[in-house]
């Protein structure tokens, strides 16, 4: 059941009817029955891994707490009986449990991930070596389809688990408020990447009807249909024809790709996480923000704080942090300041666990050696403005540009193009293709398809780029107009007339400029005597 | 606290840590930042300061994370 | 309840001006649905593709014979589209023989979509119609484009066109009841041999439909005949031949294939088609027909109704048109 398809409208529609026709406390089991529902219309076998998933957590997580319940509750029995060594012993004796615990959920449960996930990557990287020592044996490719969501919902179960044994959340001791948690249908396909710390109280809460939050909820709806269906789905096919055919479109064609694919993903991506938090909200449950105009940001660093906002604390909380401050890490750290002096033993708790970081964020986004390189790639980009930074300080220093609208519209554009650049990993078949085709930009030299009409070839009609200008317009005015406030809020503000012409503007938009459906070609309908 | 402080100004000229009180908050420590302050306190104060307590509470302000080394130093 | 009116009223509008105008180009798409505004008194019911509505002249059987007829054929017409317009058909009237043209036996899974709407999209609503949308729908449509074309022709609006306006409200008339009129001539010349299938039998669902249109005439007391135009192609094999043979003896129904009539009927493809055998011109047509109406009033014994006064009345304009519109079309030509 797609967000975009008639199915998944009619399914949201019983369920927001529903929803508000129950009793309160029925209401997240409403939820965890249509998620559940969500889940197995996607794959009826499907539902056997989020289950082994929220099986294992949900025991790990009781085992982890009732670890150090009983351990707090011995030590306050006996607190004058025991000395302040045989307290840390028992403490640290207690905590070895917690995470033996801990690991042996967390290996599980990435090992699925692994397998389901890596196993044919793996398979195709013994073939090519085989192949590269003369080897004929070849091995062949396991069939198996990725369960919907299993990145997504892996690592959110993992971050509650985590949670749990640092002690920031309590266990949950319903199972079905876990399974929900774990399976919570707007945020299955593509996050965002909720934590159980924010999620489960508005999440299990009662809600009663409220008016003004429901609209708000269709909303946010309705504009993530119209960044997917009007502008993403229209300019996909620019996108494809491009990286399809890398025989004919090379050069300048590569940098249109680029800037189509950005514009492509954005569209996408934050019009699919509209829908999913104009759901929740439609329900009275706050889902966290998962992008805060990332093309707007004037580095990149600054771009992933705004950009799929809770995969990168995700990965900073639970393995940045961990991985730069952990005991070996120090160690290393003065290790390094000891023999290759201060500067580089200050640096290398950070440069490794950020490598760590966005090898693991590489992999995750995709199976495949595009992806590595991809990640990083973030990575070599992220480190060398950090060490560029006495650099800028310098020059901010003598040049008094800093501050000034055209050096910052430089420093977004300088920041847009970076990404889209770095992208390209994300749409070409492998690694070699990828910066052959890059290279292309540079010896092609036919940026004049970009003005001679060539752009018409790409399976975009003059009407098509009529309607992604006008889209692109209207997505970059309400970006410019958010940096002061909601917009939601100043449409609310309005008399009911603007509001409605508002409201049935943007759905008739939708309706009548959406790419979906099998789209009227008059020539199929030409007679064909037959 | 002193010593605490003279760490922050190190990397941060230009905050005021004795008044800031929403350093995670307003993104003025950024994660390269707290990896920074934690490897310096770790050995200043001789304490280890674990993943779990890296939490916007503990890092907000200056006092907060003061709090923080103290009970640390406690349980030691 | 004002907004629901405007946002409704707006949506029919745009779904209406959205919509394809047939009547304007692609007139096959509007056969169907003119069949409603008839007045619903018919002896003889042709159901079928092109082989029917390009190829049978109502005007001539009542001229002739004073047999009232009415041709309920679409472009590529499958066999469950033809039994369901059937079944569409006796909720209004119940006529005394069916015809139905054989050739739609070849397919016997959904084809393409764009035919579906031309058969689909002009008929009423009912259970029927419900039935006939989904026993055709390809893998890529969905039964909710039916029930609001406007979610299917959404992005027409880049294309709209003067007809597009000047039909909003008023289809102007395509047919003659049902009959597709030409009067061009493109001679048959070479006439391709049918390529050679894998399999010469008629698939089960096809078969299915063929019994059910058979079990429908005969529990409404309908003389089925079943014909086979003359048409040079598509290619009709001897194999398919003998299969509705078998099948017509069988049920004891008339069967009539014209492809072996051409001496009977005097059709001369040098001149009677206008395009190159495909399909009949008027004058192939009414020649066919003429043949036709003396089977029917032999075999199905109706009779010449030519004397009921209002029925004459409504023929009569019928006729003129017809031979109106027959002597435009020889002027355009020359």
């Amino acid at each position: 059941m797609l967000f975009t398809s008639y199915a998944f409208l009619g399914f949201l529609a019983t369920l927001f009817l529903l929803y508000y026709l129950v009793p309160g406390r029925f209401q997240w089991k409403l939820l965890l029955a249509a998620s559940y529902l969500f889940y197995f219309a996607a794959g009826p076998a499907w539902l056997l891994y989020i289950l082994a998933t929220t099986v294992t957590t949900y025991f790990a997580a009781l085992r982890i707490e009732d670890m150090g319940r009983r351990q707090k509750a011995y030590i306050k029995a006996n607190k004058d009986q025991l000395s302040k060594e045989e307290k840390k012993a028992y403490k640290d004796r207690i905590k070895s449990g917690q995470w033996r615990w801990l690991l042996a959920c967390l290996l599980f449960n990435l090992g699925i991930l692994a397998v389901v996930k890596y196993t044919n990557f793996a398979i195709s990287n013994v073939n090519g070596l085989l192949r590269a020592v003369g080897s004929a044996r070849q091995f062949g490719f396991w069939d198996i389809a990725l369960p919907m969501g299993i990145s997504f919902y892996t690592f959110q179960a993992l971050g509650y688990l985590i949670d749990v044994y640092r002690g920031t959340v309590e266990a949950e001791r319903n199972p079905g408020r876990l399974a929900l948690f774990v399976s919570f249908f707007p945020q299955l396909i593509q996050g965002p990447i909720s934590r159980f710390g924010d999620l489960a109280q508005s999440l299990f809460a009662e809600h009663g009807f409220d008016g003004k939050r429901f609209n708000y909820g269709l909303e946010r709806i309705l504009w993530g249909y119209f960044k997917k269906l009007v502008i993403a789905d229209r300019i996909l096919t620019g996108v494809n024809a491009i990286i399809r055919d890398t025989g004919t479109y090379r050069g300048a064609y590569v940098f249109v790709g680029m800037l189509f694919y950005a514009l492509e993903l954005y569209a996408d991506f934050t019009g699919g996480i509209d829908i999913t938090i104009g759901i929740a909200q439609s329900l009275g449950i706050g889902v966290k923000e998962n992008f805060r105009r990332p093309y707007f940001s004037k580095s990149v660093k600054e771009y992933w704080r705004r950009w799929h906002i809770t995969m990168g604390t995700w990965f900073t909380d639970y393995i940045f942090y961990p991985i730069s401050v952990c005991k070996p890490m120090l160690k290393f750290s003065r290790f390094a300041r000891a023999h290759f002096g201060e500067c580089i033993g200050k640096r290398a708790p950070v440069y490794l666990s950020s490598f760590a970081v966005w090898l693991a964020t590489g992999i995750w986004h995709g199976a495949s050696w595009n992806f590595v390189v991809w990640g990083l790639g973030n990575w070599v980009i992220l480190m060398v403005s950090q060490e560029l930074e006495p650099l800028y300080a310098r020059f901010h220093g003598r040049f008094r540009v800093q501050g000034s609208w055209w050096f910052k519209l430089f420093q977004v554009v300088r920041t847009v193009l970076l990404m889209s650049c770095l992208r390209t990993f994300d749409c070409y078949r492998d690694v070699p293709l990828t910066f052959r085709m890059f290279g292309t930009l540079f010896t092609e030299g036919n940026w004049h398809i970009l003005w001679d009409g060539s752009l018409l070839g790409l399976g975009l009609s003059v009407v098509d780029y009529g309607v992604l200008l006008a889209g692109l317009a209207l997505l970059v005015t309400v970006s410019l107009l958010q940096r002061s406030g909601s917009v939601r809020d100043r449409i609310a503000a309005k008399p009911y007339p603007v509001r409605f012409l508002v409201w049935y503007g943007l759905f008739l938009a939708v309706l009548l400029a959406g790419a979906y459906g099998i789209g009227y070609d008059a020539s199929q309908f030409i007679y064909n005597q037959f | 606290m002193e010593e605490l402080l003279e760490i922050l100004k190190d990397l941060h000229p230009e905050v005021d840590f004795g008044i800031c009180d929403s350093l995670i908050d307003d993104k003025i420590l950024d994660s390269f930042d707290i990896v920074s302050i934690i490897a310096e306190i770790n050995d200043r104060f001789d304490i280890t300061v674990t993943a779990e307590k890296i939490t916007p509470q503990n890092f907000n302000s200056a006092r907060a994370l003061y709090a923080l080394i103290q009970e640390l130093e406690d349980e030691e | 309840m004002g907004t629901a009116a405007v946002i409704i009223a707006s949506l029919c509008f745009l779904q209406r001006l959205l919509m394809p105008k047939y009547a304007a180009d692609v007139v096959e798409g509007a056969l169907i649905a003119e069949y409603y505004g008839e007045e619903k008194d018919h002896d003889v019911i042709f159901i079928g593709d092109c082989e029917v509505y390009e190829n049978f002249s109502p005007a001539v059987l009542w001229r002739d014979y004073g047999i009232n007829s009415y041709i309920r054929g679409s472009a590529q017409q499958l066999i469950w589209q033809s039994y369901y317009l059937l079944e569409d058909t006796l909720r209004y009237e119940k006529p005394r023989a069916v015809i139905f043209n054989v050739l739609a036996m070849q397919y016997n899974e959904p084809q393409r979509e764009a035919y579906n709407r031309m058969t689909l999209e002009g008929m009423r609503w009912s259970l029927s119609k419900a039935a006939a949308i989904r026993a055709s729908m390809t893998e890529e449509e969905h039964f909710l484009e039916y029930v609001f074309p406007l979610l299917r022709y959404h992005s027409r609006w880049s294309e709209l066109g003067k007809a597009d306006v000047a039909y909003l409200l008023d289809t102007p008339k395509v047919s003659h009841n049902g009959y597709y009129m030409r009067v061009d001539v493109k001679p048959a010349e070479h006439v391709p041999e049918g390529r050679i299938l894998a399999d010469y039998r008629f698939g089960e669902n096809a078969w299915d439909y063929m019994d059910r249109i058979t079990a429908l005439c005969r529990d409404n007391d309908i003389r089925l005949i079943l014909v086979k135009a003359p048409s040079l192609y598509p290619y009709w094999y001897d194999q398919w031949e003998e299969q509705i043979e078998g099948y017509a003896a069988e049920n004891d129904l008339l069967y009539i294939n014209f492809l072996e009539l051409q001496e009977e009927t005097g059709l001369d493809f040098s001149t009677d088609t206008y395009d190159a055998g495909l399909h009949l011109n008027l004058s192939g047509a009414e020649k066919i027909t003429a043949y036709l109406g003396e089977v029917l009033q032999r075999e199905a014994g109706l009779a010449d109704r030519r004397g009921e006064e209002v029925l004459t009345r409504v023929w009569e304009e019928k006729i003129a048109a017809y031979e109106q519109e027959k002597t435009e079309q020889y002027e355009r030509l020359k």
